[in-house]
């Protein structure tokens, strides 16, 4: 049977524009499938490591033409969550780019797409179920074994939802400014590529010149971002550059500042531009909401609307439907984009869909008179850091490794971490702050540890994170 | 303290770096001069010499020995 059958396109249209001037067209696309399927078969799980390069769009795709599984994964994420993650679901194949480091004890390629190469890991994986089409993390930071599990189902119904609200046709050309492993930048290519429109593929970051000399040269359509995207838009001045082909931008990953959101939305209010703000789950392939361009500046600091084809509630604490205006409970999803369910363990990757189209967010919301809605906090304990979601009592784990004994506390806001610790000695708050910047791959200077005397617990050893200090 | 003085304490400061590592510290050289990094010690240049640094200016910082060349451009002699 064929699969996803949607992203298939006459061989001579655009896939891709690469950075060096390379085109891929849907031909490259349907050789490249055929040549995993002959490498690799379908049916089989396998490590994805992805950069923003030709070699990884045509792996990610035709994974998803041929029916292998692929995780995908940050081509430079650390090693030793990348063993743990092998460890725990040993996949029968690992996919990356022939620089990654990740990949140099793995021995001859069985094959090689463009700056891509296939390793057999010599297991055969483990089994799968049917519906199962891709795998995301989490928490690609923290190296969580929990991944979503995405059906064709799933990815199809979000990237057709998206491509309609955001109203996509094949003239766009977006420029990767996320992570393909992140499901933003995954839903970016998805929508994009339902429509047959070219993906301009960079692996230049937004503070390299290259970046906007692409952009300008190829002229990009439209730029995505998570939060502390925005403030680097805002810091380089993208409001005045000159970018004529420019029409759209959209932001997800977290909460927008007001100031930020009211910031770009006026601005593609007086240059002719939408401005998107959204919300989304890497639980729900992702896309839930979207504030319609033309109300961006009048519901400043709404997520806005249910996608078409999905719907929110807000329960109560009693699992009530909240009906009035106003008033805050926590934000159910329903819509076809809903995953099956999470994988804790390579045996659940054989597991049918769980959650019949319904997610729990764990974000509390309201809804205003005119049926928008705002985030205003969160159930569980995870922040938002740089628009990755980060689970601070897995954090804590984390630094119980090298650091047995000692006492670490982490709380905070999106973007705004504290990390308590008993530690007293200098040189090892030192470590540790380095330790998890290593580990995480964030930002260094997210990790700020904060000494105190001790940690305050209750008598049954839990951590009273109230009685921390502000 | 002389401007040299200044702008290697901004580096000495914002990473984990000796004096000797400055003329080879590059952007994206070492983990602590991520976009993040970048942005950080793009405002404490604009504060300690008090100047406002145009966009291609803040893309083309990529280096130690690169930044001195676009203080220059605006009368901040190294």
């Amino acid at each position: 049977m064929e699969r996803f059958s949607l992203f298939r396109h006459a061989p001579d249209r655009l896939l891709a524009i690469n950075e060096d001037g390379t085109h891929l067209s849907y031909r490259d696309l349907e050789e490249a499938a055929a040549q995993l399927s002959r490498w690799a078969g379908s049916g089989k799980l396998l490590f994805l490591l992805c950069e923003n390069t030709p070699g990884t769009l045509l792996g990610y795709l035709g994974c998803l033409r041929t029916g292998l599984v692929p995780l995908l994964l940050d081509a430079h994420m650390d090693s030793a969550l990348f063993a743990q993650l092998l460890d725990c679901y040993h996949p029968a194949f690992v996919y990356a780019p022939s620089d990654c480091a990740l990949v140099e004890e793995m021995g001859q390629p069985v094959g090689v797409i463009r700056d891509s190469a296939l390793y057999a890991t010599g297991r055969e994986g483990p089994a799968l179920h049917p519906d199962l089409a891709l795998l995301l993390t989490t928490s690609g930071s923290t190296g969580s074994p929990k991944l979503v599990r995405l059906s064709e189902t799933n990815l199809m119904a979000n990237a057709q939802s998206i491509a309609q609200y955001l109203e996509l046709d094949q003239h766009e050309r977006p420029i990767t400014c996320l992570p393909m492993s992140y499901s933003y930048g995954m839903s970016i290519v998805n929508s994009h590529v339902l429509v047959g429109a070219p993906i301009l593929l960079t692996r230049k970051g937004l503070l390299e010149r290259g970046f906007w000399d692409f952009a300008a040269k190829e002229g990009a359509t439209s730029l995505a971002g998570v939060p502390y995207t925005y403030e680097m838009y805002r810091r380089i001045g993208l409001q005045e550059m000159d970018l004529p082909a420019l029409k759209t931008v959209t932001q997800a990953g977290g909460k927008l500042t007001l100031a930020l959101h009211q910031s770009f939305a006026s601005w593609a209010e007086k240059t002719g531009r939408r401005f998107f703000v959204m919300y989304g789950q890497t639980e729900a392939a992702p896309r839930m909401g979207y504030l319609p361009a033309e109300r961006a500046v009048e519901k400043c600091g709404s997520m806005g609307i249910p996608i078409p084809g999905g719907t929110f509630q807000l329960l109560d604490v009693q699992d009530q439907v909240i009906q009035e205006s106003d008033t805050v409970g926590e934000l159910l999803y329903r819509g076809p984009n809903v995953a099956m369910g999470y994988a804790q363990q390579a045996d659940d990757l054989a597991l049918g869909d769980e959650w019949g189209g319904v997610l729990h967010t764990g974000d509390m919301a309201k809804r205003d008179a005119d049926g928008f809605y705002y985030i205003v906090g969160r159930k569980k304990r995870f922040l938002k850091l740089y628009g990755n979601r980060v689970n601070l009592d897995e954090l804590e784990r984390m630094l119980a490794e090298p650091f047995p004994g000692v006492g670490f506390a982490c709380t905070g806001h999106d973007d705004d971490l504290r990390i308590f610790s008993d530690l007293k000695d200098e040189t090892q708050i030192r470590q540790a702050e380095d330790y998890l910047a290593h580990r995480t791959n964030l930002p260094h200077k997210l990790f700020h540890i904060i000494p105190i005397d001790a940690i305050p617990k209750n008598e049954a050893g839990k951590t009273l994170y109230s009685r921390l200090p502000d | 303290m002389t401007n040299l003085e200044q702008y290697d304490k901004l580096f000495l400061t914002s990473f984990p770096v000796k004096r000797s590592d400055l003329p080879t510290l590059k952007y994206r050289g070492i983990k602590q001069w991520d976009s993040v990094g970048h942005m950080d010690l793009m405002s404490a240049m604009e504060e300690v010499f008090g100047i406002n640094l145009s966009t291609l200016d803040v893309l083309d910082f990529s280096s130690y020995e690169k930044g001195k060349e676009i203080l220059a451009k605006y009368g901040v002699e190294i």
